[in-house]
């Protein structure tokens, strides 16, 4: 009989409520600070406002552009069955470690200047594109999110019962009905949500905007705090942007968060089942020419990052090696952090269904705070105690750790659930808490979700290009931000080549950490 | 001495009230219609179910509110009795330690217990490498080495066939006896209870009635239970 309403054995959860403060501390901690440098409202420009423009439109088109993209892309995905189906599956999870810099160094080889793109256009004599912009800064984001809601979708797909297709087929429905009576409903639940968690993301999205971006007529928010810290030493300018783009998150969070927007991004998709799908010539012909397409959109940057990589790896010089230690430390101490406050806040959200909502809602605040308004906060509390540049590298592994735990959260939260469900009772008979549960119990029934998110925290810590610009010491970069140093010198070749290095740090460190927990969950 | 006084179990629309006792040494096998609430009286003595009001005493100590593993009881359930990532004999160390680290006259504790239920040289088998009736073997081995005055069973041995429950009824007894253990054992079976229990309790109509004498109450069941057993 399923009676849990009320264990006796509820504890404090003391490790949760500390996480929870902790994170509340670096969202408001770092606001409040913000509020009380930027001393009241009225100093924003004509500028700001530009920027604030420019951020609402690049992140509506992004999320337009990857909504409408993911829609023939996953129902070809979901209904024709190929060779390495399985594989390219797979692929659309890698956009979403991939480092910025890595995947933007990769779209500027296939459609920057002189890029494949404008060579083939111009050996035609057809016009040339720019990848600088607002069209750059929505291509880079297409590239990372349309896989992402690609996802999503074929997850709609194959939830929809085999039955309802073959009812349809022996009810003789032409496309149209099957599409409108039962495909479209799906779309229909799922669609708000994934536009708005695409919205919320490119509206934060700092890295895109700071390669791609810049001048008057391509700066978001987030670019403009970075150059009012950076540039302009002016931390009141700086704040009150923060204080506009923690609006502008904590807005398009709400929608988000009222949308229902799907958070298990970062799920697997195990599931293969094919569904039925029109035989007739026409309708295979476009499928594979969208496959293929997308195939091109997604494979191509990171084939041409390999491929321009290598030649670039001999123009390397030592001070390459500082750096990787850099961003490996850096990766592994945000690592521990996020698997700790993950697994903190899992129990306590377990252990008291009636709180859950307060502390999802502060793990969801995660997604809208914006890395650059998080390192403002704390430059401005901590620098009148120590230099911030001293201490850049904990505070870039604090700041990352918060950022990738709404994803490891969505990991590891249902698999704690399902172990708690099973085992807590047993657990609970034999006294086993604190240090022994966590040894005897939840690391080795948490063993794959755990390793999985330390792969996903590990790669999205090492590729950041975040907070770590905002300041770190130029003299002591870590591996993104040495390569960004590198494209800013037009040492071309080098960077392509320390992207390489950088991409098979990223994939790496994450097959290594899923690796390790598949197999000693098999042991 | 187990008392429940004027106990009172709310569990959304499902209420039971408790009034009993009961002392070391007795089987007592609790029956009642499904859904009347068997399970959740065990949940609460257990500990996983805090009463809406009412007392539980234990040698006169009052243990309402003390949490699962600092009560007298030792429990085994339905299912789920055993971490399946650990060997039979990690699954029962936990049983005297929480944190495993076992002093030699502990372990020698862990091999007769392991002894005791006939599973000396499977000790480092995993649950999966074991049948359903070696598991149940061994959550009772872990049973043993807890060493609780009360023993709490949840149809344990639903899932087994006729003559391995049986097996394990008759084990049950044995440690019983040799712990000198009040045992308490849901079951709906009539025959597991005219086995081993001297004692039924019936829980029917909201109510768990005070421990009765097994053979009488079978031969002679007031309607409640005679619906039940048909």
């Amino acid at each position: 009989m399923a009676d849990r309403s009320g264990p006796i054995s509820a504890r404090p959860h003391w490790a949760g409520l500390l996480a929870a403060a902790l994170l509340l501390a670096l969202g408001l901690g770092s606001l409040g600070a913000v509020l009380v440098w930027a001393g009241g409202f009225g100093a924003l420009s004509n500028a700001d406002f530009a920027a604030l423009r420019f951020t609402l439109i690049q992140a509506l088109l992004s999320a337009l552009l990857s909504c409408v993209l993911a829609v023939p892309l996953a129902r070809a995905l979901a209904r024709r069955h190929f060779v390495m189906r399985g594989l390219w599956v797979t692929l659309l999870g890698a956009p979403f470690i991939l480092p910025v810099i890595v995947a933007v160094m990769g779209l500027l080889v296939i459609f920057g200047r002189a890029g494949v793109v404008n060579m083939l256009s111009g050996f035609w004599n057809g016009p040339q594109i720019s990848i600088y912009g607002l069209s750059g800064v929505v291509l880079a984001h297409v590239f990372f999110n349309l896989p992402l809601v690609t996802r999503m979708l074929l997850h709609g797909w194959l939830a929809i019962p085999a039955e309802q297709f073959r009812l349809a087929d022996s009810l003789a429905f032409t496309p149209r009905d099957r599409f409108r009576l039962i495909e479209w409903p799906m779309l229909r639940g799922l669609m708000p949500g994934a536009f708005a968690l695409v919205f919320l993301i490119c509206t934060t999205s700092f890295a895109v905007a700071l390669i791609l971006g810049g001048g008057p007529k391509a700066t978001t928010v987030e670019l403009a705090i970075y150059q009012a810290f950076r540039f302009e030493f002016d931390l009141g300018h700086a704040a009150i942007l923060a204080v506009l783009q923690i609006a502008l998150g904590l807005a398009a969070a709400l929608w988000a968060y009222g949308a229902r927007a799907p958070r298990d991004v970062a799920q697997g998709l195990d599931r293969t089942r094919i569904l039925l799908a029109p035989a007739g010539l026409p309708a295979r012909l476009l499928d594979g020419v969208i496959l293929g397409a997308a195939s091109l959109f997604i494979i191509g940057p990171m084939v041409a990052i390999v491929l321009n990589g290598v030649a670039g790896l001999g123009d390397l010089t030592s001070s390459l090696w500082p750096a990787i230690l850099r961003s490996m430390a850096v990766a592994m101490a945000a690592m521990l952090i996020t698997l700790a406050l993950a697994v903190a806040l899992s129990a306590a959200i377990t252990a008291r269904p009636k709180l859950a909502w307060l502390f999802e809602g502060i793990i969801y605040m995660m997604l809208a705070v914006s890395p650059l308004v998080i390192g403002t906060g704390l430059f401005l509390l901590i620098f009148p105690v120590i230099d911030p540049v001293s201490v850049a590298l904990p505070i870039t592994a604090l700041i990352n750790a918060a950022l990738a735990l709404p994803f490891v959260v969505q990991v590891i939260l249902p698999a704690y659930r399902q172990s708690e469900a099973r085992f807590g009772r047993l657990a609970d008979q034999l006294g086993l808490s604190g240090v022994d549960r966590l040894r005897w119990v939840i690391l080795p029934r948490l063993s794959r979700p755990l390793g999985f998110g330390a792969g996903l925290a590990a790669a999205l810590s090492i590729g950041d290009l975040g907070v770590v610009a905002l300041f770190a010491d130029p003299s002591q970069p870590t591996l993104p931000l040495y390569t960004y140093q590198l494209m800013g010198a037009y040492r071309t070749d080098a960077a392509a080549g320390a992207a390489l290095v950088l991409l098979g740090l990223t994939l790496a460190t994450f097959w290594l950490f899923d690796k390790g927990g598949r197999t000693y969950a098999d042991t | 001495m187990l008392t429940l006084e004027a106990l009172h179990l709310r569990q959304d629309t499902f209420s039971l009230q408790a009034e009993l006792t009961a002392a070391r040494g007795q089987i007592i096998a609790v029956m009642g219609p499904s859904g009347a609430g068997k399970s959740t009286l065990l949940s609460a003595l257990g500990g996983f179910l805090i009463p809406q009001a009412g007392r539980i005493y234990w040698d006169g100590t009052d243990i309402t509110y003390t949490p699962p593993a600092a009560r007298p009881m030792a429990m085994v359930f339905q299912d789920n009795n055993l971490f399946v990532h650990l060997s039979a004999w990690q699954n029962v160390a936990l049983g005297l330690r929480p944190n495993m680290r076992l002093d030699a006259r502990q372990r020698a504790q862990v091999a007769s217990a392991l002894a005791r239920v006939g599973l000396s040289d499977m000790a480092h088998r995993k649950p999966a490498q074991l049948s359903g009736g070696q598991q149940g073997r061994v959550a009772l081995a872990r049973v043993l080495v807890q060493s609780r005055p009360i023993l709490l069973l949840d149809e344990p041995f639903a899932a087994l066939g006729p003559a391995l429950r049986a097996e394990m009824l008759d084990l049950v007894a044995e440690l019983a006896r040799d712990l000198d253990a009040l045992v308490l054992m849901v079951t709906h079976l009539p025959e597991d209870a005219a086995r081993i229990a001297d004692q039924i309790i019936l829980v029917a109509e909201g109510q768990a009635h005070p421990p009765q004498e097994a053979q009488s109450l079978l031969d002679d069941p007031p309607p409640a239970l005679r619906a039940y057993l048909g």
